[in-house]
């Protein structure tokens, strides 16, 4: 049975692990991500979790305790933020070439420059080709729910890989909402233990983790990588069958929201989401068709499925808003609606993007910012599609 | 003849027939090495430009030259040296550097073995 509880989104992670009760937990303090490793510390003091906690010197020192740790056979994990993902960026590469399903709870915050700790997705982003899985949570309840899912798709032998449970810092990490949490006894049976096929510490055979790869290995050890994100895209959406069937809340690659009929939509990832929710309510009281798209799994990107949603199955839709709160200073836009233009390209016919930056920096987005972006989505129908703009930036002050 | 006992050697080797021409599926996952010391599997003989040649007739068996190769190419057994292991020698010619009696000459790489 499901309880009713009130929490932040750090602390329903926090909750999360101490369910999983992992055997070594590595993390360095940095805000908003501070308090996960604030409140493992708490549950290691009163006993309530066998865990290891290791107190390191850094964020790299963070991922590379847990490389140490997972290669002897055993579940690490690690929370971090903007500046310390940066600097667990060299070694985030290494826990996922070494195929070491570690999991790192990522509460997103601007990278520095100018410094700042607000939400931004720039940090997980800079770490979108790092081999990580990357999912994103809407609110507590998500981070909670993808959390308690994360080891199941990591450690399935088919991938192999490391996990990041990303949400929104300060919005999600600290905002007290409602929450369904469930058994600690049910999380345990669900998440169940993890027996890796081969490990340091195994006396009956020895193995080397993380040789020199030569020339004639490397190329086809990343091919092998890129393969298993791949069989990851089936794990996802299995465990959340299996998630669903025990605990009852669905989850997939996305999640459509209003889309059946919608002749627009705007799809983005994490906490804006539920403030676009309240707008497409508020635009379908005035017979708007508004629809809105929530990514949840961007690594690995469902991009048959998306151009599925959104022009195969969708024959309504005529314009669509990517909405990255993350820029790709010299690209063409942010991250996701470059590769969102790339999915749905040949796939759908006639229909409209624009790629929209919000959110830098922790800049609020209101209900009325997606009303007027709707409006913009209305106004592009007219529009020739050469005419409208790769990238337009919203709430942010011009001339 | 070393190269021989090379083949030999990857018969036991644990890592199987997995080689430089193996495709992608056939590798182990995160490219991990199962076994200990399989570096002797490894050819490291393959790519010398010069060949050490032991002069026999020379040699006194002082045993001066096992110790300083870099790698594992001159085998002792009884303690006395035997010939050496081009499986591995990479041609660096310390051994012939420190030989007091002029046992050790160096030939060009292919020529390994010509003085018996």
């Amino acid at each position: 049975m499901s309880k009713r509880g009130r929490m932040s989104g750090n602390e329903a992670v926090a909750l999360a692990i101490r369910q999983i009760d992992p055997d070594v937990i590595a993390a360095f303090p940095i805000t908003p991500s501070t308090e996960i490793p604030q409140f493992v510390s708490r549950f290691k003091a009163d006993g309530l979790i066998s865990t290891e906690f290791i107190t390191v010197e850094s964020e790299h020192s963070a991922m590379s305790a847990c490389i140490g740790a997972e290669a002897t056979g055993v579940r690490a994990m690690t929370a971090t933020s903007s500046a310390g993902m940066a600097l667990m960026y060299e070694v985030l590469y290494v826990a996922a070439s070494d195929r070491l399903p570690i999991v790192l709870a990522a509460v997103n915050r601007a990278l520095t420059g100018p410094i700042n700790i607000n939400a931004e997705h720039s940090d997980s982003m800079g770490a979108r080709d790092s081999g990580w899985i990357q999912i994103y949570s809407e609110n507590a309840q998500e981070a909670y729910d993808n959390m308690l899912m994360a080891h199941r798709i990591g450690e399935h032998p088919d991938v192999m890989l490391p996990v990041m449970i990303c949400q929104d810092g300060f919005i999600t990490s600290h905002a007290i909402e409602n929450i369904l949490t469930e058994d600690d006894a049910k999380v345990k049976a669900f998440v169940g233990t993890y027996e890796p096929e081969h490990h340091l510490l195994d006396p009956n055979r020895s193995v080397a983790i993380g040789p020199y790869g030569v020339s004639p290995y490397v190329f086809e050890l990343k091919r092998a990588q890129a393969y298993a994100m791949e069989q990851a895209k089936g794990v996802i959406l299995s465990v959340a069958k299996d998630f669903e069937k025990e605990f009852g809340r669905s989850y997939g690659f996305f999640e459509e929201y209003r889309m059946d009929d919608a002749e627009f939509a705007v799809l983005l990832m994490g906490s804006a989401a539920g403030t676009g929710k309240v707008a497409v309510d508020r635009l379908r009281g005035r017979g708007v068709k508004a629809g809105l798209v929530k990514l949840r799994s961007f690594r690995p990107f469902p991009a048959e499925a998306l151009a599925e949603a959104l022009g195969g199955k969708n024959k309504n839709l005529k314009s669509l808003a990517v909405m990255d709160r993350s820029e790709g200073f010299g690209g063409f836009g942010g991250p996701l609606g470059a590769e969102i233009r790339a999915a749905l390209f040949g796939r759908t016919n006639g229909l409209k993007v624009v790629n929209i930056i919000y959110g830098l920096g922790g800049r609020d987005i209101r209900v009325e910012d997606f009303e007027d972006l709707y409006k913009e989505l209305d106004a592009m129908q007219g529009m020739e599609a050469r005419d409208i703009p790769y990238v337009r930036y919203l709430g942010q002050r011009e001339i | 003849m070393a190269t021989e006992k090379g083949k030999e050697k990857e018969k036991m080797n644990p890592m199987g027939d997995i080689g430089e021409t193996s495709p992608w599926q056939s590798l182990t996952q995160g490219g991990f090495v199962y076994g200990e010391g399989n570096s002797v599997f490894f050819n490291t003989g393959d790519w010398r430009t010069k060949a050490p040649v032991w002069k026999q007739e020379n040699c006194k068996q002082c045993l001066l030259c096992f110790p300083v190769c870099p790698d594992s190419s001159i085998p002792v057994s009884n303690s006395k040296r035997q010939d050496f292991d081009f499986f591995h020698c990479k041609g660096c010619g310390i051994c012939a550097k420190v030989c007091p009696f002029g046992a050790i000459g160096m030939a060009k790489a292919g020529e390994e073995g010509s003085h018996e």
